[in-house]
C-alpha cells in the first residue's frame, strides 16, 4: 500500500495529538498536563487543516488555544497548590479507569471498523466558509440555534464572573 | 485521501483519553482537561463526517461550531467553580471536596 503525503501528514498531526493527550492525563504535575493539552489542541488543528475545514482549524486555534487553554494555566497559577508535586496525580481507582477506557476504545474501535460508512469524500465547494456563514444566519438554517448559543454563552460568562468573583 | 475510518478510530483514542483522564485524576482542573479532550474527539468526529459524508452541506461544521460554544461556556463556568471551591475549601483535590457526602 502506498502511504501518500495527506496519509504521512494524518499520522503526525494523529500522533502529536494522540501522545500528547496521554501526557496530559498521565503526567503528574497539572502545569505541565495544560501545556500538553495546548499541543494536543494543535495537532487536532493540523487534522481540520487536513479536512480542508480550513475556518475550524483557525476556531480550534483561537478558542481552545487562545481562550479555555489560557483559562487553564491562568487557574492552575491562581490556585498555587495544584503545583505541589507531593500529591499524587490519580485517585486509587486509576486501574479501574484504564480498564473503561480500554475496553471502551476497542468496542469503538470494532465498531467503527466494522461498519460499511459509504464515505464517499467528494470535492468541497469553493467557498464552503461563505456557505457556512451564509446557513449560520439563514432563518432556514441555523439563525435560532445561533442566537441560542450567544445567550448561553452570555449567561455563562456572566455566571463564571459572578461565581469567581471575590466576596 | 486518508480513510474515514482513520479519523473515527483516532477520534474513539483521543476520547477514550480523556475518559481516563476525566475517571483517575484527583485535581479538579485536570479531570477538565480530559473533558476538553472527549470534546475535541467529538468535534473531530462532526468535522469528519461532514467531509466525506455530505461537503456540500454546511451542516457538519455548524454543528462543531455550536459544540466550541458550549465548550467554551463549560470551560469558563468550570474554572470559575474550581476557584470558588479553592478560596471557600483551600483545595483543589476531588476527594477532599465532600462536604455533600452523607
Amino acid at each position: 500500500m502506498q502511504i501518500t503525503l495527506q496519509q504521512t501528514l494524518f499520522i503526525v498531526f494523529g500522533a502529536i495529538t494522540l501522545g500528547a493527550a496521554l501526557l496530559v492525563v498521565t503526567r503528574r504535575n497539572v502545569f505541565h498536563a495544560a501545556l500538553f493539552l495546548m499541543l494536543s489542541f494543535f495537532g487536532v488543528a493540523g487534522l481540520y487543516v487536513l479536512l480542508e475545514a480550513p475556518f475550524l482549524a483557525a476556531v480550534q486555534l483561537i478558542v481552545y488555544i487562545g481562550g479555555i487553554a489560557i483559562l487553564i494555566v491562568f487557574a492552575i497559577m491562581v490556585t498555587r497548590d495544584m503545583m505541589n508535586p507531593d500529591v499524587p496525580g490519580a485517585n486509587r481507582q486509576w486501574w479501574a479507569a484504564a480498564l473503561v477506557s480500554v475496553a471502551l476504545c476497542g468496542v469503538l474501535g470494532w465498531v467503527v471498523l466494522n461498519h460499511d460508512w459509504r464515505a464517499t469524500a467528494g470535492p468541497v465547494p469553493e467557498h464552503s466558509i461563505a456557505i457556512l456563514g451564509a446557513t449560520l444566519v439563514d432563518p432556514e438554517g441555523f439563525v435560532l440555534p445561533f442566537e441560542v448559543a450567544s445567550v448561553l454563552m452570555l449567561v455563562a460568562f456572566i455566571g463564571a464572573v459572578t461565581i469567581a468573583r471575590e466576596r | 485521501m486518508v480513510p474515514l475510518e482513520w479519523y473515527l478510530v483516532l477520534a474513539a483514542a483521543l476520547f477514550c483519553t480523556g475518559v481516563y483522564g476525566v475517571l483517575s485524576r484527583r485535581s479538579a482542573v485536570a479531570v477538565l482537561m480530559g473533558v476538553e479532550l472527549m470534546l475535541n474527539a467529538v468535534i473531530i468526529n462532526l468535522v469528519a463526517f461532514w467531509r466525506y459524508l455530505e461537503p456540500g452541506a454546511a451542516t457538519g461544521q455548524a454543528f462543531a461550531l455550536f459544540v466550541y460554544a458550549v465548550a467554551a461556556a463549560e470551560a469558563a463556568v468550570g474554572l470559575a467553580l474550581i476557584i470558588a471551591v479553592w478560596r471557600t475549601r483551600d483545595t483543589v483535590i476531588l476527594e477532599d471536596i465532600d462536604l455533600l457526602k452523607g
